[in-house]
């Protein structure tokens, strides 16, 4: 891989370092903005699990995003990851919702009408699908769970000094499920584009064999690493002190339900398990994290009997539907002309 | 205690000793208001010594428990403990203290102005203090609830609002015998009945007001 291959992988590592920032950040805000856990065991945590999440079952979500279209040259990759990570930039910026799943679906849209390959609209329809269950499903399981733990904090009448030991250590294990299930589902998002044109060749080592496809997945995880060291603190106290301000306890739920619906959209051994069961099994597919979280506040919200159900986040999301991959979509195409005609590199095949 | 520190990790044993610290704190404000009845009792039976041997109690009671708050906050902040809820339990011990320093000065002003009850007050007197104290033992209920019971705060607060406003009611009947009365001649007599009949009705204020602060941590902290 020449150093050209590398600046390619670029865009990839911001990807990634966004997600370090960013995602990250959602699973463990309320618990470092809380001070209920140390920022140090939280980046640990995070970054460790979102690599192995990613490195281990990263490939379905992947594979979900590549059915849309294999973006099959490097430069292109390139591109299409650059096009979705501006855009998010962007609307971050504008101070709008955005969703990186939605930027890196509508980029590789651009990048399909670009390079005239046709959009399958199959794959596009079940992507599109889960932005529109995730949420919901997020607002399901935390309704559900909300009554569950509710029930369960009632019956045992724990003193409020032990449930502070008891809610710090949930709060780690869920944010370790919190950061499996992100790396699992949403490193597709940060190195999906690159997997058909990926630099990587199969290693052995020590009589293990790491595919190429494994290597990109790690070095996805690297860079959120990066993300979550360098940024994600000062995204986690906002989110511990103002947006959505939760308790601990709520949050363990909103991270629980989250990280259930980024699992269900990710795990190709629960998908196999559910079709032997004979139940409908869920398409691997990466789903955005901020907005299953907010299907779960609003799940939260509606098992509190709906009193102060935010319709605003509802809006916000319709919108992020629609502006996101539109934006990604004509930036991409944009780009890619660039790409071909002025700086003359080949983005398809 | 002992078992806990064999069988748990260090953390165990330091939030077991909290837990037993704050216990023993309620018990303080228990034993205080408890004292309080007893001491009063012992004053309109004209048993001074008795009297002012409770007075002594109810005093070491209330340095005792300010020692305890102070350890107990020190815990709280030093040990990093309920980070998200240690700025609502201070506040909640604090203004307790409250109630043990209204008993505390109930009978340190009985014991310097010696007021002269007339026969006729004396039930009276017993009924407010009696009525106060029920208020002040809903309240550690209530408290008690709040760390462990979280729904059962709610119906102790209730009858806490309740036994205050019975309250009320037995300080103006005492304030309306008093000034009506043609046994007490002198109006500062009735004055000084007034300022009595005030002073222990403080003690329900003081728990009602722990109360309305209680009654907001307790929405604070359901989930």
């Amino acid at each position: 891989m020449g150093i050209l291959g590398l600046f390619f992988l670029s865009s990839g590592l911001y990807m990634g370092w966004s997600l370090g920032a960013n995602d990250a950040a959602n699973i463990f805000g309320t618990a470092v903005g809380t001070r209920m856990i140390k920022f140090r065991t939280a980046a640990f945590i995070s970054a460790l699990f979102i690599t192995l999440g990613a490195v281990i079952s990263g490939a379905g979500a992947a594979k979900g995003l590549g059915a849309l279209g294999a973006v099959d040259a490097l430069a292109g990759s390139f591109v299409v990851s650059a096009a979705a990570a501006t855009t998010v930039l962007w609307m971050t910026r504008a101070g709008l919702p955005v969703s990186t799943t939605q930027a890196i679906v509508g980029a590789i849209v651009g990048w399909n009408l670009f390079s005239g390959n046709p959009t399958d609209q199959a794959a596009l329809t079940r992507i599109v699908g889960t932005w529109i269950y995730g949420p919901i499903l997020g607002a399901g399981i935390a309704f559900i769970l909300f009554f569950i733990v509710k029930f369960i904090l009632e019956k045992l009448d724990i003193h409020l000094i032990r449930m502070d030991k008891y809610t710090r250590v949930a709060l780690v294990l869920a944010g370790i499920f919190g950061s499996y299930s992100l790396g699992a589902n949403n490193m597709a998002n940060v190195v999906g584009v690159f997997v058909p044109a990926s630099p990587f060749v199969d290693l052995q080592i020590l009589g293990i064999t790491v595919t190429g496809i494994q290597q990109l997945f790690l070095m996805g995880g690297l860079a959120t690493a990066v993300g979550v060291a360098t940024y994600s603190k000062k995204v986690m106290m906002t989110i511990g002190n103002n947006l959505y301000k939760l308790s601990p306890v709520t949050a363990i739920v909103v991270i629980v339900s989250t990280a259930m619906v980024l699992f269900l959209f990710a795990s190709e051994g629960l998908k196999l398990w559910m079709e032997s069961m004979g139940l409908p099994s869920f398409p691997l597919v990466p789903v955005s994290q901020s907005q299953a979280a907010v299907g779960s506040i609003i799940g939260i919200g509606l098992a509190k009997g709906g009193k102060n159900l935010n319709l605003k986040l509802l809006r916000n999301i319709v919108l992020g539907w629609i502006a996101t991959p539109t934006s990604a979509a004509v930036l991409s195409y944009i780009a890619l002309f660039f790409m071909q005609n002025v700086f003359l590199q080949q983005v398809h095949m | 205690m002992k078992k806990t520190e064999k069988t748990g990790g260090i953390f165990t044993s330091k939030a077991k000793m909290i837990q037993l610290e704050m216990d023993r704190y309620f018990s303080f404000i228990d034993q205080g208001a408890l004292l309080l009845e007893e001491a009063i009792k012992k004053y309109l039976e004209g048993k001074m010594e008795s009297f002012e041997a409770k007075a002594v109690e109810i005093d070491s009671i209330e340095r005792k428990a300010d020692d305890l708050r102070r350890q107990i906050k020190h815990r709280l902040y030093a040990e990093m403990l309920i980070p998200d809820s240690r700025g609502d339990v201070l506040g909640l011990l604090e203004t307790l203290d409250n109630v043990l320093d209204v008993a505390k000065h109930v009978t340190t002003h009985f014991s310097i102005e010696t007021p002269e009850i007339p026969g006729f007050l004396k039930d009276d007197f017993l009924e407010l203090t009696e009525t106060c104290v029920k208020a002040v033992l809903e309240l550690t209920l209530a408290v008690r609830a709040f760390f462990r019971e979280l729904y059962r705060v709610t119906e102790h607060l209730d009858k806490v609002h309740f036994w205050e406003h019975e309250a009320d009611v037995i300080e103006e009947r005492v304030k309306r015998k008093a000034f009506a009365s043609e046994e007490i001649t002198l109006f500062s007599k009735k004055v000084h009945m007034r300022y009595f009949a005030e002073r222990i009705s403080l003690l329900a204020d003081e728990s009602e007001a722990v109360a309305e602060r209680l009654a907001v941590y307790a929405i604070k902290r359901a989930i």
